[in-house]
């Protein structure tokens, strides 16, 4: 199976859409015909436009009593066949967890935005951060991986949920896109293509659902109704979906490839862009609203003659370590400024041969371009 | 002429997982049947079911699609299945710690919506699988691994909490009253929107030693003994009620 070309659902041409309309036009555009979901803010408008739009596209849409019911739903409606997807923010995040750990041993492909607000606890919900970014590797207990993408403007809380749904059919795995509050209710043009490539999941009849002597490690995947008797358990199972919960050799072997069919594919699925880092002394790795303060930083440092770069990642797990280490090994310094207490600086120290220095803001706003130049231009 | 109903059986399934005594073997026998009866495709049906002893009946048994979910989620499973295929027939078997207390919310919210779904719920009064602690089930006084003084708090009346909540159909049944229960799961799933029934299965292991009960017989003779018609209960006054479980068919139109 590979990607195919579908028409959008909407006109082509430019939209002025806040982040979360761009959000539901993507899900749409990528083929979600199903969302369960509950209310919570900042992520609201993701649901309300959804509910309006599934009408014309004979999508089915649910709001569920909470946020354990959408994920579950949405598990169930996949299995059922749909590409599914659900939206929400920090208190609804913690609650999905367990779901989440289901979707990832049961390999369901599924869509969470996770539209993240200022936390923990219930903090401050119209406020924007990025504390959910850990959270969103490591929520669930056991091991296991996810894909998670960073978009920094309307324009990618389109493309990004197409892209998160092709890499959740492509992979079988749970993506989420973490956006922040800034994003989801920042307006800003949008072009809409008339066409885009989409990925549906690969259907083999009589195969086994969990497991596969394929080198990628991704097993095809039939939907309830189709008559191949399925058993989908949450439990250590068999390529057949039988339970071995107390077969060693099984648990190590599903937990290695529901593990391994990410990372050995993580050069494929990871994506960064880069900015004057070739001749950079110090770089600025960003991601989500605060690259875009990161860009016009760096920018403003060039054109003061400093020498400053910017490493942008768009997908933050699989984190981008050959990346980094690489880039580590020509630049001086490597700046992180986060709407958290470090959680991807932690990361980058990791794979990262020179100097890291972490920027932290948790006060509920934007870090500001002037203070990631004011923080830089002291490094270079 | 039992054995006709292995056909319905996964084949690799040699025997059940359940205890001696135990009630779920034969609510699973009665499943069976009833979809054997009602000539049902098992090729469109899905059958759902959450963590406890009650979540094996139809996972890994029943030669079907099986979707076996989260600890008290099976209800919200259920529901993102059947709203996005509504071609599925779609059974909940769970247990009465699964579906009424972690999943007490998803069990409320499908009877308010009134999804179409048939949930069964296995009701043996006590966490089985855990080691037998009270359950929003457990009756009052029940010695339980976590209540060893008597159970202090009143347990749940499922089929009044669930029409409360808006489903048009409820009923409880004990197995024990293998004909009747039969009759209602095939009522169960030839009715559109949701239909619950309460199943009391006892559960010896757990339950049984622990209040007395020396042998399974003995609980199975306590059902055979208490489980009273509605037309029997009508006859009877508010003392001779008391100790007796009244089980049939109820609807929201005639409380």
């Amino acid at each position: 199976m590979s990607f195919m070309v579908a028409d959008n659902m909407i006109p082509a041409g430019n939209y002025y859409f806040s982040g979360n309309e761009a959000v539901a036009e993507g899900a749409i555009a990528a083929g979600c015909r199903y969302y369960g979901g509950y209310p919570i803010t900042p992520s609201s408008e993701i649901m309300e436009r959804i509910s309006v739009r599934f009408n014309e596209v004979h999508g089915v849409f649910m709001q569920m009593e909470d946020e354990i019911a959408s994920i579950c739903s949405v598990i169930g409606a996949v299995w059922a066949g749909a590409k599914a997807m659900t939206a929400t923010s920090g208190p609804g995040f913690s609650l999905m967890q367990e779901g989440i750990g289901y979707a990832a041993l049961t390999e369901t492909p599924l869509v969470i935005v996770d539209l993240q607000r200022a936390g923990p606890g219930t903090g401050q919900a119209t406020r924007v951060a990025s504390g959910d970014i850990m959270q969103a590797k490591w929520g669930s207990h056991g091991d296991y991986q996810v894909i998670a993408l960073s978009p920094w403007s309307v324009q990618e809380m389109y493309e990004l949920t197409i892209d998160a749904f092709n890499l959740a059919e492509q992979y079988r795995v749970p993506v989420f896109l973490m956006g922040e509050e800034a994003l989801g209710h920042l307006r800003e043009r949008v072009e809409i293509k008339a066409t885009l490539q989409v990925f549906d999941r690969e259907k083999k009849k009589g195969s086994p659902p969990f497991g596969t002597d394929r080198d990628d490690g991704i097993p095809p995947m039939p939907a309830f109704g189709e008559g191949e008797k399925l058993l989908v358990t949450g439990s250590t199972h068999n390529e057949r979906g039988i339970r071995k919960t107390d077969d060693p050799e099984a648990h190590s072997r599903l937990v290695a490839r529901i593990n391994n069919k990410i990372l050995t594919n993580r050069d494929k699925i990871i994506q960064t862009e880069s900015l004057y880092t070739d001749d950079a002394e110090v770089v600025v790795v960003s991601y989500g609203f605060t690259a875009r303060s990161s860009l016009f930083a760096v920018n403003q440092l060039r054109g003061e003659g400093k020498r400053a770069g910017l490493l942008r990642l768009k997908t933050i797990w699989p984190f981008a370590d050959r990346i980094v280490r690489e880039l580590s090994s020509t630049v001086k310094k490597l700046f992180i400024p986060e709407m958290n207490r470090g959680q991807i600086e932690g990361e980058v120290m990791k794979y990262a041969a020179c100097e890291v220095i972490p920027y932290y803001q948790t006060d509920g706003e934007i870090i500001h371009p002037y203070q990631i130049m004011k923080e830089v231009g002291r490094l270079v | 002429m039992a054995r006709d109903l292995e056909t319905y059986l996964r084949p690799g399934i040699a025997s059940t997982p359940f205890c001696p005594g135990c009630g779920h073997g034969i609510l699973m026998n009665l499943i069976l049947r009833a979809i054997d009866e009602l000539e049902l495709d098992m090729d469109e049906m899905l059958f759902v079911s959450g963590i406890g002893c009650a979540g094996w009946i139809p996972s890994p048994h029943f030669n079907a699609d099986t979707l076996h979910t989260l600890h008290g989620r099976a209800i919200a499973f259920a529901t993102g299945a059947k709203m996005f295929n509504p071609k599925l027939k779609v059974m909940v078997i769970s247990g009465d710690g699964d579906l009424t207390s972690i999943g007490g919310n998803h069990l409320i919210h499908a009877a308010r919506r009134n999804t179409d779904l048939t949930v069964i719920c296995a009701n043996n009064m006590i966490y089985g699988m855990t080691g037998g602690q009270a359950a929003s089930t457990s009756p009052l006084g029940a010695r339980t691994s976590t209540s060893m003084d008597g159970n202090i708090y009143r347990p749940f009346d499922l089929y009044r909490l669930v029409l409360g909540a808006g489903a048009p159909f409820a009923a409880r049944f004990a197995v024990t009253q293998p004909v009747s229960l039969a009759k209602t799961i095939k009522r169960c799933l030839t009715t559109p929107g949701f239909t619950f029934i309460e199943v009391l299965s006892p559960c010896p292991t757990q339950f049984g030693r622990r209040n007395r009960y020396e042998t399974p017989a003995d609980m199975m003779k306590l059902l055979m003994e208490r489980c009273i018609s509605k037309d029997e209960a009508a006859r009877l006054s508010a003392e001779e009620l008391k100790d007796m479980i009244v089980t049939g068919e109820f609807t929201n139109e005639q409380p």
